[in-house]
């Protein structure tokens, strides 16, 4: 499947992204973890794509949840070698697995070799977080080469100008991020996330994803609301960190239910 | 020797995404990257501003204290092998660094954007007591973020900032020094960009900051080169800097860009040896990579994480370098060098005996270099070193490096 079949099999709802960072806590734990998030529980399934987090040193966007994880995970004698094999193990569990990652580790393996081996393994597409397009011509010619998808990211604050020039670099989806800030689950979900969506829209047929601050199912079914795509991330370690894979799996499900619901009112 | 200008012409700029060669740009959330087209955009019509010109002009001498002083270090020349030693003494501004040439500029741009809060970064403190002291000033308020490391070995600068008004915000994730102070200094920008200027303290980041701090900076070497020419009647050999983010190296050697016969010598911290691993040697031993914003060289390891960086100065400790330096280092028009822990201690007592001034341990690794430039070049060379800040800050390390205080005692007097 290519993230445009996932999504057109979602047409009537939004699809659901969870994001864990693999190597985390160990890199069998992650693919324990993403295995349960793909499957959901209690015959609700889970996610329909799975965001695969590259752990970094100098993690500049992520809130403290994903800090402490990433750093756990590069205590426990993460590589970036490892990542693939998690990537793999995600899309053997059924899963549509996308990548994020800073890009500095990108630029050190080399973003040819690096898109190479992430399609080799898997992965659908990735996210980068702090490459924007203006400079990104040699991840443009990569990721073209071997497609991947590459989905940029959008701002509160980004232009007009800048949402065009985003849109017509990525593929796959737009990563809208709901509020100014950093990765973190928040009570609300920003009113600014709405009329991004809106905006992007104007730019591009690519679905739009939401991420940043999603914590529960009833603020899944409210960003479903607007949105293509309903990104969760720390709310999801938070789980795996009280309840483990079980935890995971059922919360997978609940916030599945939440973008289904929304639809089926 | 010529007297033609010292401005440094367009040519030395970068393109207009911010290149400096392969190095610099943007590799920023794209959250941020309206403010700094803001900036960028701002700091364009402020230079063009005579108004804007005139005040910091004004400010850079009445509240700084510019032109800073060149001395003549006679008797430090003696264990420079006979060298003419110049040294342009940054420690004498207000504040005791260059750091106010940068902030001074930016804490007025802060003002013209309409903004009303300042974030800052800091290693040694330097660059935070001078933020302080600018938003002191132009009363606006200040949050600065400095490693926890760095709090316990300069705590009479956390201090001062916080006398001056400053929150200071301790960062303790990582390895708690200036990289990790930088990181959370960006995640506070991106959440309150649209009413807060993060003051970037040295010259890297995105553009427009490895541009725009240098040129703040370029008042050092534009003094430099005409003060030199004044006290030797001809250009230096070499010109000295140390080199952590180098924002002071960078503002003196664009005084000597255009001087081929100038030789533009960095010298990176060398912390307890190259061979021991625990330094911060980025352009001598690092590669290319992106952090904070821009494309340089880079400590990291073969995945690209970003290592961690030692040494003995606070304000050299970073596994980073403004991309400026990676570009002069790599076209050759600078070369780059390390002095380590012990060779920089060396220099700071000997500046401390020879002339009665004590230098900042960043400083300390420059004058260091120029023993060893002076001893290649011999007597009849002219090296002119940017003493870029004063030790009044470091006495505490000395103290314990130097054995000046008996422990007991020093812990009482804390």
């Amino acid at each position: 499947m290519s993230l445009h079949e996932v999504f057109t099999a979602c047409s009537d709802r939004a699809a659901l992204i969870g994001y864990l960072p693999a190597g985390y806590p160990t890199v069998e734990g992650s693919k324990d973890l993403l295995k349960a998030m793909i499957s959901g529980a209690s015959e609700s399934p889970g996610c329909d794509i799975v965001e695969v987090g590259l752990p970094y040193s100098d993690p500049v966007i992520d809130g403290p949840t994903i800090q402490d994880a990433t750093h756990q995970a590069l205590q426990a004698g993460f590589r970036v070698r490892d990542l693939f094999d998690v990537v793999t193990s995600a899309a053997e569990a059924g899963g549509n697995p996308v990548v994020m990652t800073y890009w500095n580790p990108v630029h050190r393996y080399g973003p040819d070799a690096f898109a190479r081996d992430l399609r080799a393994a898997g992965a659908l597409g990735v996210i980068t977080p702090d490459l924007i397009p203006d400079e990104a011509d040699d991840w443009l010619e990569a990721t073209g080469t071997h497609g991947l998808d590459r989905i940029f990211l959008v701002a509160p604050s980004s232009t007009e100008q800048r949402l065009a020039l985003t849109a017509k670099a990525s593929s796959g989806f737009v990563y809208a991020t709901s509020v100014m800030g950093v990765t973190g689950a928040r009570d609300s979900v920003g009113d600014a996330a709405a009329g991004l969506v809106a905006r992007t829209r104007a730019h591009t047929d690519l679905p739009v994803g939401v991420g940043l601050g999603v914590r529960s199912a009833e603020q899944a079914a409210e960003v479903s609301a607007f949105a293509d795509g309903v990104i969760v991330g720390s709310a999801f370690i938070s789980r795996a960190e009280q309840q483990g894979t079980d935890g995971v799996a059922e919360f997978a499900a609940d916030l599945g239910r939440g973008v289904r619901g929304v639809r089926a009112r | 020797m010529t007297s033609r200008s010292t401005a440094v012409p367009e040519g030395h700029d970068p393109d207009e995404r911010g290149h400096f060669g392969p190095y610099g740009g943007r590799f920023m959330p794209e959250a941020l990257i309206g403010a700094q087209d803001e900036l960028a955009a701002e700091y364009e019509k402020a230079q063009r501003d005579p108004e804007f010109v005139a005040e910091l002009d004004h400010l850079l001498r009445e509240y700084a204290g510019r032109p800073s002083r060149l001395t003549e270090a006679k008797r430090f020349a003696e264990h420079a092998g006979g060298a003419r030693i110049l040294l342009k003494r940054e420690d004498l501004n207000h504040t005791g660094s260059h750091k106010i040439n940068n902030v001074l500029g930016q804490a007025l741009l802060v003002r013209r954007m309409g903004k009303r809060r300042v974030i800052a970064e800091t290693g040694a403190g330097q660059h935070g007591v001078a933020t302080a002291t600018a938003c002191a000033l132009l009363d606006l308020d200040c949050v600065i973020y400095m490693g926890k490391v760095d709090t316990e070995r300069q705590a009479l600068n956390v201090a001062r900032m916080r006398l001056l008004g400053a929150e200071v915000r301790p960062v303790a994730h990582g390895s708690a020094t200036l990289k990790d102070a930088i990181n959370e200094a960006l995640r506070d920008w991106v959440t309150n960009v649209d009413h807060t200027h993060y003051l970037l303290g040295t010259a890297a980041g995105g553009h427009p900051f490895p541009m725009m701090v240098r040129n703040l900076h370029k008042v050092i070497g534009e003094e430099a080169r005409q003060q030199t020419l004044e006290m030797t009647g001809r250009l230096p050999d070499a010109v000295a800097a140390c080199v952590g983010g180098g924002s002071n190296a960078i503002g003196i050697f664009h005084g000597f860009l255009d001087d081929p016969g100038v030789r533009l010598v960095g010298f990176e911290p060398g912390g307890h040896g190259l061979a021991s691993g625990s330094h911060g040697a980025t352009l001598s031993q690092g590669s290319p990579g992106t952090l904070h914003g821009a494309r340089s060289y880079l400590l990291q390891d073969e995945d690209g994480q970003i290592a961690e960086a030692y040494s003995i100065s606070a304000g050299l400790d970073y596994p980073g370098v403004g991309p400026e330096h990676s570009w002069l280092k790599d076209s050759g028009r600078a070369e780059y060098r390390v002095v380590d822990d012990d060779e920089a201690m060396k220099a700071f007592e000997v500046l401390s005996r020879t002339e009665g001034i004590i230098p900042a341990i960043e400083s300390a690794h420059a004058l260091a270099g120029a023993m060893r430039l002076g001893r290649e070049l011999g007597p009849e060379g002219v090296v002119t070193v940017n003493l870029s800040g004063r030790g009044d800050k470091d006495m505490d390390t000395a103290a314990k490096y130097f054995g000046l205080v008996p422990e007991t005692e020093q812990e009482d007097t804390r």
